[in-house]
């Protein structure tokens, strides 16, 4: 099964400028999105493989229009996250079958190792309705200045029978971060967490 | 007088609407900056020289945003610009846009060929098309808070009257515009809406090159 697709977007998000100190390099956040149909619209069904299999299609392909928009080599991406909107018809295990079970090693490969967990958010909602993708380091969940979020949001979609499925992929943390915690060089990045 | 703070750059590729999928999908774009408000809080009656700085920033985020669609000049349809003026700013900052942001992305498209003709207003012997972007470019524009959504309308470059490319596009940037800030949106898109069907002139039947019909 592969993902019927209605609508691809995708967001670059930059700040040069952030309380008047110039963020230099500027930090950068790039969004994409896509709106496909959910082949379970409507009905109870138990297995849900085709979700499945279209979490693992769109991983890579989500997480190779972010790489790109960022124009960097995988290596250089710092941060990711996922989230999904599932429409009025569909359930909320359908967001979970999507991003859980699949979608993780073809967007660690678009980013080149991922040891750390892909941070997740799902909702039930209409058209337009917004969701706050949650962010986090690729290689340790730990670090404090990579935890951000960033807002994605489809004015015409989810219809009831659609889902969107969001994919974040940034090359930077916050624009100013100084709350401490774990260092960007301090990580070294085998069990996910530091 | 002019500080960029931060770039939004959004492209969407449309596939389908429910109905038949089309060879080629739409591809719609915008880029929004958000930039101080140099006359935020008070009252400046002059304003005008603001317009002047904007002109190269028009035409930098112009081709900024055809590159991120990715299309040569030639498939760009139809066009549209928005602003957005935070609290402690006026509606009359947003209308500053109106002539770089036009400008902008008439210089992008504008003239094909002999640019001299172009301006002179001389015709193609054959069609009597002088060059591209003869349309106005619409606008919208309004005063709001951090996350204020703005529907940016989009009409074809060359005929404002074709009647398949009449559309709008959502532009929001979240946190953006702050009571001091402004944010200025550009938007191109390759095409008719997806679907179209509801008649009028079509872009194939553009006879007058005024820019209407």
């Amino acid at each position: 099964m592969t993902a019927r697709i209605r609508k691809l977007i995708v967001q670059v998000d930059e700040t040069r400028i952030e309380m008047g100190r110039a963020i230099d390099p500027p930090t950068r956040r790039a969004l994409a999105m896509a709106v496909i149909d959910n082949p379970y619209a409507g009905r109870y069904v138990e297995n849900l493989d085709e979700l499945i299999a279209i979490g693992e299609e769109l991983g890579g392909l989500l997480g190779d229009k972010c790489v790109a928009a960022l124009g960097i080599a995988p290596s250089e991406a710092e941060s990711y996250g996922k989230a999904a909107i599932v429409g009025e018809a569909g359930e909320l295990e359908h967001a979970a079958a999507i991003l859980h079970p699949k979608l993780g090693a073809p967007l660690r490969k678009a980013v080149e190792k991922g040891a750390a967990l892909v941070p997740s958010a799902k909702k039930r909602g209409g058209l337009g309705t917004a969701i706050d993708v949650p962010l986090g380091h690729k290689d340790a969940a730990f670090v404090r200045s990579h935890f951000d979020a960033m807002e994605a949001r489809v004015s015409d979609a989810p219809r009831a029978n659609e889902i969107v499925v969001a994919v974040v992929v940034t090359d930077s943390g916050r624009p100013s971060p100084r709350i401490g915690g774990l260092q960007v060089h301090e990580v070294v990045g085998e069990d996910g967490l530091r | 007088m002019i500080e960029i703070r931060r770039t939004l750059t959004q492209v969407e590729d449309i596939l389908h609407e429910f109905g038949p999928v089309p060879g080629r999908p739409q591809r719609r774009g915008t880029i929004a900056i958000v930039l101080t408000n140099p006359f935020a809080g008070r009252y400046v009656e002059d304003i005008v020289p603001m317009m002047d700085a904007l002109t190269p920033v028009g035409i930098d985020m112009a081709q900024r945003l055809r590159q991120a669609m990715d299309v040569p000049v030639e498939r760009i349809e139809s066009y549209g610009k928005g602003a957005i003026v935070g609290s402690a700013g006026e509606i009359e900052h947003g209308a500053l846009w109106h002539v770089p942001g036009g400008y902008a992305m008439r210089e992008l498209l504008g003239w094909k060929g002999d640019r001299v003709a172009y301006a002179k207003g001389q015709g193609d012997p054959k069609t009597g098309q002088q060059g591209n972007a003869l349309a106005i470019v619409p606008a919208t524009k309004k005063v709001g808070g951090p996350g204020t959504m703005l529907d940016v309308p989009l009409t074809h470059i060359n005929a404002a009257y074709v009647r398949s490319h009449f559309d709008a596009i959502e532009v929001k940037v979240p946190g953006a515009p702050a009571a001091d800030e402004l944010v200025f949106i550009l938007a191109m898109s390759t095409g008719a809406r997806i679907h179209q069907r509801v008649g009028g002139l079509k872009a194939a039947d553009i006879a007058l090159w005024n820019g209407l019909r």
